[in-house]
C-alpha cells in the first residue's frame, strides 16, 4: 500500500473506533493534532506507552485483588491512576469500566472488584487490537524518536 | 518513562524554536513560560508535555513530586508555573502544594481524574490556583499564563504596600513586557522578580501569601509568639527573619515583625533603665513617676512577663500587659488605666500568690524585703498572701500580685503609672500583696494620680502601704517581707486584698497607717486595716511600727482614697480580717515611707500622723491607737527591715515597742512606746 492509502485506511479506522466508542474523537483527535513534524508518531508514542504503563498497573491491581485481606484504598488508588491514563487517550469503554471497578472498591465489594477488573482487561485488550491495527505496528513495540523499540515487560 | 527532563522538556532549543532566539517580541506572552509538570502517570505526562510544548511555553516534567520539588528548590527563579496530579505514590498532590507555597509561592495547578466536589474543594483551600479535570484539554493548558499574572501582579501590590521594595513598579510591567515571554531572555520581568526575591524572600513570600495584606494588629497572642520566639533567640540574637520563622505567622511579613521589635526593644530598654535605678529607689520613683508610666507600663510588661512565665501571671494578661505596656509606654497620666488593666490581670493571680500564704507566717523574723525594689521572694510570698486577701479585693490584687513579684524596684520607680501598679512592682514582691497597685486603682479613684506618685502609696495610702516604699528608699525596705504573714501582706495596697495586703510590705506605710488607724476601729474604709490589727500577731510588731507610720499615713491617704476606691475598704477590711497579724506589719512597714509620701497628701496628715517625714516615728505613734496590731507588726516587721534608716529607725521604734505589740491585735499596739 502507498503512503495514501494507507493513510486513508487509518482515518477510516478511526472513524470506526470512534463510532464504536472505542476512542473518544475530541481526545483522540486532539492528540492527533499534537502530532506535528518534530513529532510524527506522537500519538502511535502514547499509546505505546498508555499499555506499556497498563501492564505494570495490571500486575499490581492483580496483585493486589489476590491478597488476603483485599485492601480496597490501594485498589482504588491503582485503577485511579489507570483511568487517569485511559482517559488521557480518549480510551472511553475502558475508562468506563474502571469508574464501574472504583464503585466495587468503594462499596468494599471484592467480588465486583474482580468482576469489573476482568471487564477493564477485557476492553484493554480489545482496544488494543484495535489500535495495533490503526498503526500496525504491533502495540508491544513502539517508536521513539524515530526508533523501534520493543517492550519488555 | 520518567523523563525529567525528557528530550527538548527542558531544553529551549525543542519547540520553542523561533522566539527562542533571545528576540524578545512582547507579544510573544505568554509563550515561554515556565512550566513545571509533575505527575506520576507516563502517559499523561508525555501528553501533557506536547500541549504544553504546542501553546510554546517551556516544559519540564518529571513524575516524582520530591523531585519536582528539588527541582524547584534548585532553581527557584526558573519555572513560573507548576502542574502536578493530585494523587501521585510519593506525596499527596496537596501536600506538595503547600510545599511550594510555603516555599517558592509559584502558582500552582491541580488536576486529576477525580472531580469531585471534595477534591476541587480541597485544592480550593491547599491554594491551589486552578483544579483541571483530566483528560486535560489544550485549550485549558492555552490559559494557564493567567494565573502567574495575576500572582505576580498581587505579589507586586503587597509589596507596595508595605512599602519594601520599590520594585513594585517595574514589576507591574512585566506583564505587559516583552520580557516576560521569553524565558531565554530572563527579561527585566524575570530579573525584577530576581530582584524581588533578593530583596528579600521571606518577605516576598510572606507579601504573596495573602493577596492583600491587612494591617498587622499585635494581638495579645500575636505578641505573645512574638516574645516567646524572642526569648527562645535571645534577645540579642533576634532578628526579624528569625522571629518571624519562629512564629510561623502565615501573613506576617519580616516587616510587620522588625517593627514590632524595634518597639519592643525601646520597651525593654525601658525598663532596663528603670531596675537600674531600684538600687535608688529613694529617688528614682519620685523623679520617674512621669517616666515611671512608661516604665511601669513596661515593668508590667516585663513583670508580667516574669509572673506569666512563672506561671503566676497567665500569659493573656501578661500579653495584654505588654501591649498595653507597649503601646502605652509613656502614658503616664493613664493610672488608673495601668492599675486597671492590672488589676484585672491580675485578677487571676490570686491563686498564684497563694504562695505568699506560707510567708504570711513567718511574720517574726522574716525580713522583709525591703521595697527596695528587690523582687523578692517575699513577694511572691506577698503575692500570695494577697492574694488570700485579696480575695476580696479581687482584681485589684492581682494586680498587686502581679507586680509584687516582679520588680519590686521597678515597680517603685515606675511610679507615676499606676502607683498602684507601681507598688506592686516596686514592692515587687510585696507588691503582689499590696494592693498597692491595686490600691492605686483604688486610690486612684480618689487620689489623684499626683498622690500615687508620691509614694505610690501615699496615694494609694490605702492599700498601697506599698507606696511608700517607691519613695523612698526606705521605705522600700518595708515590710513588703514582712507581710507575708498578712496574707495579703503584701499591702496589697490595700486593695482588699486583705489588710494583709496592706500592710505587708510595708510598702504601703502610709497606708498602712491610714487603715490602721482605721482598722481599731477606724476608718471603715479601711477595713483592710482593720483585719489587720486585728490579726495581729507577731507579725504585727514589726508591723506596727510600720504601720503606724503608715497607718496614720494612710488614714489620710485613705481618706481621700478611700473615699474614691471603694476597693480599698473592701479590700481591706477583708484583708484585715484575713491578715491576721502579718499585715499589720507590713502596714506599718509601708508607712514608712508613707509618711513621707503622704505628706503631700492632705488626707494623709490628717491622722496626725506625720508620715510625710518619711519617719516610722511619727507614724507609729499615731498610730499606736489605731493599730495595735501595726505595733506588734511592727516590731515584726523591725526584724525584717533593717535595710533603710528607715528601717533602723523603726526597729528602734519597734524595739520600743517590743514584743508586748506582738500580741496585740491591733488594739494592743503601743505605739506610743516608739520614740517617735
Amino acid at each position: 500500500m502507498d503512503r495514501n492509502q494507507l493513510r486513508r485506511q487509518v482515518a477510516h479506522m478511526r472513524s470506526s473506533l470512534i463510532e464504536q466508542h472505542y476512542l473518544d474523537q475530541q481526545q483522540f483527535v486532539q492528540l492527533e493534532d499534537l502530532e506535528d513534524d518534530s513529532n510524527p508518531n506522537f500519538v502511535e508514542e502514547i499509546v505505546t506507552l498508555f499499555y506499556k504503563d497498563s501492564s505494570r498497573l495490571f500486575q499490581k491491581i492483580d496483585q493486589a485483588l489476590h491478597s488476603v485481606p483485599m485492601d480496597f484504598a490501594k485498589l482504588d488508588d491503582y485503577m485511579h491512576q489507570f483511568k487517569g491514563s485511559s482517559s488521557s487517550i480518549g480510551a472511553i469503554k475502558v475508562k468506563n469500566e474502571c469508574t464501574q471497578f472504583k464503585e466495587f472498591c468503594l462499596a468494599g465489594n471484592a467480588e465486583g472488584c474482580f468482576r469489573a477488573f476482568q471487564r477493564v482487561k477485557h476492553e484493554h485488550e480489545a482496544l488494543k487490537r484495535q489500535l495495533e491495527t490503526y498503526f500496525q505496528v504491533p502495540l508491544d513495540t513502539f517508536f521513539l524518536s524515530g526508533q523501534l523499540y520493543a517492550v519488555f515487560d | 518513562m520518567n523523563l525529567n527532563n525528557g528530550r527538548g522538556s527542558m531544553s529551549t532549543a525543542s519547540s520553542s524554536g523561533a522566539w527562542k532566539s533571545g528576540d524578545v517580541v512582547p507579544d510573544q506572552f505568554p509563550a515561554g513560560l515556565r512550566v513545571l509538570v509533575v505527575d506520576d502517570d507516563p502517559t499523561c505526562l508525555m501528553i501533557l508535555e506536547k500541549m504544553l510544548r504546542t501553546c510554546l511555553y517551556e516544559v519540564t516534567k518529571c513524575n516524582r513530586a520530591e523531585i519536582a520539588l528539588s527541582l524547584l528548590r534548585e532553581n527557584k527563579n526558573g519555572y513560573d508555573v507548576v502542574i502536578s496530579d493530585v494523587h501521585m505514590p510519593d506525596m499527596d498532590g496537596f501536600k506538595l502544594l503547600e510545599q511550594i507555597g510555603l516555599e517558592m509561592d509559584l502558582p500552582v495547578i491541580m488536576m486529576s481524574a477525580d472531580d469531585g466536589k471534595s477534591v476541587v474543594m480541597k485544592g480550593v483551600t491547599h491554594g491551589a490556583c486552578d483544579y483541571l479535570i483530566k483528560p486535560v484539554r489544550i485549550e485549558a493548558l492555552k490559559n494557564i499564563w493567567q494565573h502567574v499574572v495575576r500572582k505576580k501582579k498581587n505579589e507586586w501590590k503587597d509589596v507596595e504596600q508595605s512599602g519594601s521594595v520599590d520594585e513594585g513598579d517595574r514589576q507591574q510591567k512585566p506583564c505587559e513586557e516583552p520580557d516576560y515571554s521569553s524565558s531565554a531572555n530572563e527579561g527585566t520581568w524575570k530579573n525584577s522578580k530576581k530582584r524581588k526575591d533578593e530583596d528579600d524572600d521571606a518577605e516576598d513570600r510572606d507579601d504573596t501569601s495573602t493577596l492583600k495584606k491587612p494591617r498587622v494588629v499585635w494581638s495579645v497572642e500575636l505578641h505573645q509568639q512574638f516574645v516567646g520566639a524572642v526569648n527562645q533567640l535571645g534577645i540579642d540574637k533576634a532578628v526579624p527573619k528569625k522571629i518571624l520563622e519562629l512564629m510561623n505567622v502565615p501573613g506576617l511579613t519580616r516587616e510587620n515583625v522588625a517593627s514590632h521589635l524595634q518597639k519592643y526593644r525601646l520597651y525593654l530598654r525601658r525598663l532596663s533603665g528603670v531596675s537600674q535605678h531600684q538600687s535608688n529607689l529613694n529617688n528614682s520613683f519620685i523623679s520617674s513617676q512621669d517616666a515611671s508610666f512608661g516604665a511601669m507600663s513596661s515593668l508590667n510588661g516585663i513583670d508580667l512577663q516574669t509572673l506569666a512565665a512563672t506561671g503566676q501571671l497567665p500569659a493573656q494578661s501578661l500579653a495584654t500587659l505588654q501591649a498595653a505596656g507597649l503601646g502605652r509606654s509613656t502614658a503616664k497620666s493613664g493610672i488608673p488605666m495601668p492599675l486597671v488593666d492590672q488589676r484585672n490581670l491580675f485578677s487571676f493571680e490570686n491563686p498564684k500568690l497563694r504562695f505568699a500564704e506560707g510567708q504570711q507566717h513567718h511574720s517574726s523574723g522574716k525580713p522583709m524585703n525591703l521595697l527596695h525594689g528587690i523582687p523578692t521572694t517575699m513577694e511572691a510570698k506577698q503575692l500570695a498572701n494577697l492574694h488570700q486577701s485579696a480575695q476580696s479585693l479581687g482584681p485589684v490584687n492581682m494586680q498587686v500580685n502581679a507586680h509584687g513579684v516582679q520588680n519590686n524596684s521597678l515597680y517603685m520607680i515606675g511610679q507615676p503609672q499606676s502607683r498602684g501598679q507601681i507598688l506592686n512592682e516596686s514592692s515587687g514582691t510585696h507588691v503582689p500583696r499590696l494592693p498597692s497597685s491595686i490600691g492605686q486603682p483604688m486610690v486612684s479613684n480618689g487620689i489623684p494620680s499626683g498622690v500615687i506618685g508620691r509614694n505610690g502609696i501615699s496615694d494609694v495610702g490605702r492599700g498601697t502601704g506599698y507606696n511608700p516604699v517607691p519613695q523612698n528608699s526606705s521605705m522600700l525596705n518595708f515590710p513588703l517581707n514582712n507581710t507575708p504573714e498578712l496574707p495579703g501582706n503584701s499591702y496589697t495596697l490595700g486593695s482588699t486584698q486583705g489588710m494583709s495586703s496592706l500592710t505587708p510590705k510595708g510598702s504601703f506605710p502610709d497606708e498602712v497607717n491610714s487603715e490602721i488607724k482605721r482598722s481599731g476601729g477606724f476608718v471603715p474604709s479601711y477595713d483592710i486595716f482593720n483585719e489587720l490589727h486585728q490579726h495581729k500577731s507577731n507579725d504585727w510588731n514589726l508591723q506596727n511600727v510600720g504601720l503606724t507610720f503608715d497607718a496614720s499615713h494612710h488614714a489620710n491617704s485613705i481618706h481621700g482614697s478611700l473615699d474614691s476606691s471603694g476597693l480599698v475598704h473592701q479590700g481591706f477590711s477583708s484583708n484585715q480580717r484575713s491578715a491576721q497579724s502579718r499585715n499589720p506589719s507590713n502596714v506599718g512597714k509601708a508607712m514608712f515611707p508613707m509618711g513621707a509620701a503622704s505628706t503631700d497628701h492632705g488626707h494623709a496628715q490628717n491622722s496626725g500622723q506625720h508620715l510625710s517625714n518619711g519617719l516610722i516615728v511619727d507614724n507609729p505613734v499615731r498610730i499606736k491607737s489605731e493599730r495595735h496590731s501595726d505595733a506588734s507588726q511592727n516590731n515584726f516587721f523591725h526584724d525584717q527591715y533593717g535595710q533603710e534608716d528607715l528601717m533602723s529607725a523603726l526597729l528602734k521604734q519597734q524595739g520600743g515597742v517590743g514584743p508586748s505589740e506582738n500580741e496585740f491585735d491591733f488594739d494592743g499596739y503601743s505605739l506610743d512606746n516608739i520614740p517617735v
